[in-house]
């Protein structure tokens, strides 16, 4: 499969399950993207008011990035705050009843199923895509595999060593528990944006930056 | 799931589920929906071969159960994770009401596990005075309504929206209005707050990877990844079976189990733990993991050549979704703990004969579990050979016992058949039919009118209809079965002019007896076998191209049962004689060609056809009999449960008549749905069921075996 038809199966089987696909073509974009997200999303339900997050009482909404580089970091910060978006990137915990959005590079996507792959050793990783009303998942085109089954090796990195946790998430939480009717973010996130960054097949992968867990 | 019930309360309890109009939409609902969404599923993939790397992969991994334990532990123990060894049940709960009680956590976090339903963990944690949250849906709705799950992996599957409504309303103790979406969020809510305050949290696993010492959860709501994430110790209750080599072996089969399962190509979330993973909400930075893995009777089931393959399930309740008993009951009905074919055969070996010995009569033997099942395990058979080991146990009932007995002895079997078409006067009034039932049957027996033993058996009529064939174009030899020599010899005799016309030399060996299929079928494997042994015999001199038979079922029992049974005494000639079992329809198509088919002057009238399960799954044969029919002259319409068990099953029909009823019904509806006045099949059993069935429903569809309409 050429890049261009892994990006769009990616698309298509990403779409069947419910996840909204953007394409963009850099790291600033996608941020400037989920910023607008953000700011269009309803506000927080808070699910436990009058625990944690009441304590910290950010005010508007709060949006967490625990795995942004340094510099995307300090650009995002400033789009939040022209915004008024509480922006973190740590003590995700403090805020059991939910956060508004959670942003997060993913390491892989998985054609085939339209899954992403996201190293979510850290806490704040794995809180942030589970405490979200929202999740945004950044993944460029170049990241993209084919199968699960093809990419074995790389996932054998990911997981080998101690304390790992790697989460392949497609769509958003859901549940067809009663009647066998769907419905989304049963406990997790209530929707999922997928950004693919990015712009043609040929140029090198633009965002330029690590991936743990991988060699 | 009743401990040591009687079989009459067990009957009752199914006729209490066949009134619940709500389980009876839902499941058929299901079921329909099933069938496409599988299909949707796997569309483009070479199903059979991947399920059968599945069973390969998982196959070799029980082989290896020990090392893979031991590279598990010997890797996990390195990353930090406090590894235990549960031998039963009890074991696996005491160890981790222990961790508990060690690490002071009193409130408790679960993601869904069906091995934790399996040891009864709840209610052992409960009892030592812990509180225990269920976080995925369908397991906090049952939990909460002190209920099982009724489906693997859709737990609620047999409730409505109102009565889930009105459960959450009484927890919440504000009125909850019967929406989904609403309901939903009402979990999210009430959920969240348990994750928070959870000090420990347990979950299951899909996967247990040897190499990295990673486990694999599999959820569709997120929930194990809150209750691994939150809560400052995690604990994995795991079933030995679920060890794989690598984490290549974990994602082959996770192609098929999301797949397989509910017709999703993956799920919503597959979460893979090495651990301990990193907590911020304790001063060491890392929670505490324990795994727990369990044998109960694991062990056992690897080490035992027949029942090994039990190991190779993935838990993904395909045998339950297919399943005709399960569609029609539900799961509480057809399981103890473990739901559908497969839950028929672990109740035994997880939870004893006593809760076992009921549900492995529910059987149909349709086979349509074995046809879907993701780990390739050969599940009817193994229901039989429960069946039979639960009676060798027991002792045999009385019922069965005789019926071997009688079997065993062809002349025996053959007299008392003779007796009874003289002796069922009374009933018949000279009709083909039991005009009522004999004291012997009780009342649920008279869904279906029961046809008359025939005045002369076909044995008896099979002299005059032969004659000498110079050059034959083959030479076969007839096994009849039972049904049709003495009840439907006219099947056969229909057979006999077409066979005359085609220039086909026939033999009939007078030895033959029944195929042995009634006696294996109530747990009679001697009997079986025995019955076998005298068949092969019966046609060893027989110098023939083929043995044919117009009955799938025995075509499928010679096939496939009879080599297995005998394989200690007579192999070599049981293969030989299996080799030569051709079906009738098969035999037509294959050897003499449709074109010897001459269309009939009659009217063209749309047609049916009832694949006989042992026709389409047992042999495999799809196709030929859709053609004898196109050539018949007839026009034929596929319906959608073509391929669905008619309800027959033999003895399952007599010991379960308000489930076969349903199923009955359920067919004939769409066989009307579909248009066709004429419903063929290649069954005599299923002739007997569907017939007979649509006499009594007064339906106008006239059911006919294929034969008769050439």
């Amino acid at each position: 499969m050429n890049q261009e038809k892994l990006v769009s199966t990616f698309k298509e089987k990403a779409g069947l399950v419910s996840a909204i696909v953007h394409e963009v073509p850099d790291i600033g974009a996608a941020l400037a993207k989920a910023v607008d997200l953000c700011r269009e999303k309803k506000s927080l339900e808070n699910l436990m008011p009058g625990q944690g997050s009441d304590a910290v009482s950010p005010p508007g909404k709060i949006l967490a990035a625990p795995n942004l580089d340094p510099t995307d970091y300090q650009s995002l910060e400033l789009l939040c705050k022209t915004n008024d978006i509480f922006l973190i990137k740590e003590d995700v915990r403090n805020f059991p009843g939910g956060i508004d959005m959670g942003l997060t590079l993913m390491d892989f996507g998985i054609a085939e199923t339209g899954t992403l792959v996201l190293n979510s050793d850290s806490e704040e990783t794995r809180l942030s895509t589970m405490l979200c009303e929202t999740h945004v998942a950044v993944i460029d085109k170049t990241d993209i595999r084919e199968t699960a089954l093809a990419m074995a090796n790389e996932l054998t990195q990911m997981t080998k060593h101690p304390s790992s946790y790697t989460a392949f998430i497609t769509g958003a939480s859901r549940t067809a528990d009663i009647e066998r009717v769907l419905a989304l973010g049963v406990h997790g996130p209530l929707e999922l944006h997928i950004i693919l960054t990015g712009q043609n097949l040929s140029e090198p992968n633009l965002s330029g930056r690590n991936k743990s867990g991988q060699i | 799931m009743e401990k040591n019930e009687s079989f009459k309360a067990y009957k009752h309890r199914l006729d209490h589920a066949l009134d619940n109009e709500f389980l009876r939409t839902a499941m058929d609902n299901f079921a329909v929906a099933y069938r496409t969404s599988r299909l949707n599923a796997f569309s483009g993939m070479d199903v059979d071969q991947i399920i059968q790397e599945v069973a390969k992969i998982k196959a070799t991994a029980i082989n290896d159960n020990e090392l893979l334990l031991a590279q598990f532990i010997s890797k996990a123990e390195e990353n930090g994770i406090q590894v235990h060894q549960a031998d039963t049940a009890e074991d696996a709960n005491r160890i981790i009401a222990q961790i508990a009680k060690q690490t002071g956590s009193q409130r408790i976090v679960k993601s869904k596990s069906m091995t934790a339903e399996e040891t009864h963990l709840n209610q052992w944690l409960e009892n030592k005075g812990l509180t225990v949250t269920e976080t995925d849906l369908g397991e906090w709705i049952v939990q909460l309504r002190k209920e099982g799950p009724s489906h693997m992996v859709m737990p609620a599957i047999h409730l409505s929206r109102h009565q889930v409504a009105d459960l959450f309303s009484d927890v919440t103790k504000i009125h909850q209005d019967a929406e989904i979406e609403k309901l939903v969020k009402v979990a999210r809510q009430q959920l969240r707050e348990k994750y928070v305050q959870a000090d420990m949290g347990i979950t299951g696993a899909n996967y247990a990877v040897a190499e990295t010492g990673t486990l694999g959860i599999v959820t569709n709501e997120g929930n194990a990844r809150l209750v691994s994430t939150l809560p400052r110790v995690h604990v994995a209750l795991v079933g030995i079976d679920k060890l794989l080599p690598t984490i290549k072996d974990a994602l082959s089969i996770n192609r098929v189990l999301p797949r397989n399962a509910t017709g999703q190509a993956i799920t919503s979330y597959v979460t893979w733990i090495t651990g301990p993973s990193e907590c911020k909400g304790v001063p060491e930075g890392k929670r505490q993991m324990h795994i727990v893995f369990l044998d109960n009777g694991r062990r056992k089931i690897a080490r035992d050549p027949v029942f090994k393959e039990v190991l190779q399930c993935v838990r993904c309740g395909a045998c339950a979704n297919v399943c005709p008993v399960y569609r029609m009951v539900g799961g509480h009905q057809l399981g103890y703990i473990y739901i559908g074919a497969i839950g028929l055969i672990t109740t035994y070996f997880f939870h004893g004969r006593e809760n076992a010995r009921n549900l492995v009569q529910n059987c149909t033997n349709c086979g349509a579990c074995r046809a879907v099942c993701a780990g390739g395990i050969n599940l009817p058979w193994l229901i039989k050979e429960i069946h039979a080991r639960i009676q060798d146990e027991e002792g045999h009932p009385l019922k069965s016992l005789m019926l071997g007995k009688v079997l065993k002895s062809r002349r025996l079997f053959h007299r008392l058949l003779r007796t009874a078409s003289l002796a069922q006067k009374p009933v018949t009034g000279g009709t083909p039919y039991l005009r009522h039932l004999p004291m012997i049957f009780s009342k649920e027996h008279n869904f279906r009118m029961l046809p008359a033993i025939a005045k002369t058996p076909f044995r008896d009529r099979f002299k005059d209809l032969t004659t000498p064939v110079k050059k034959p174009m083959c030479r076969i030899a007839l096994f009849s079965g039972c049904v049709q020599d003495f009840v439907y010899p006219e099947q056969l005799e229909a057979a006999m002019e077409l066979f005359r016309k085609a220039n086909v030399a026939v033999e009939f060996p007078m030895d033959q007896s029944c195929c042995g299929l009634p006696a294996l079928m109530m747990g009679e494997k001697d009997a079986a076998r025995d019955v076998g042994l005298q068949n092969i015999q019966a046609f060893k001199g027989e110098d023939v191209d083929y043995i044919v038979t117009l009955c799938a079922s025995c075509a499928s029992h010679l096939k496939n049962h009879v080599p297995n049974l005998v394989k200690d005494y007579d192999r070599d000639a049981a293969g030989e004689f299996a080799d030569k079992v051709m079906v009738f329809s098969q035999f037509i198509n294959q050897v003499l060609g449709v074109d010897a088919l001459k269309p009939g002057t009659h009217d063209t009238r749309k047609t049916a056809f009832h694949s006989p399960c042992h026709l389409c799954r047992g042999l495999g044969i799809k196709e030929d009999p859709k053609r004898v029919i196109a050539q018949s002259g007839h026009e034929y319409v596929r319906t959608d449960e073509e391929e669905t068990c008619c309800g027959f099953g033999g003895s399952f029909s007599a010991n379960f008549p308000s489930v076969s009823k349903e199923i009955l019904t359920r067919k004939l509806d769409d066989v009307e749905k579909s248009g066709a006045d004429l419903l063929v099949t290649e069954c005599p059993g299923c002739v007997l069921q569907l017939r007979g069935g649509a006499l009594r429903q007064n339906r106008a569809i006239e059911v006919k075996h294929i034969s008769e309409i050439l």
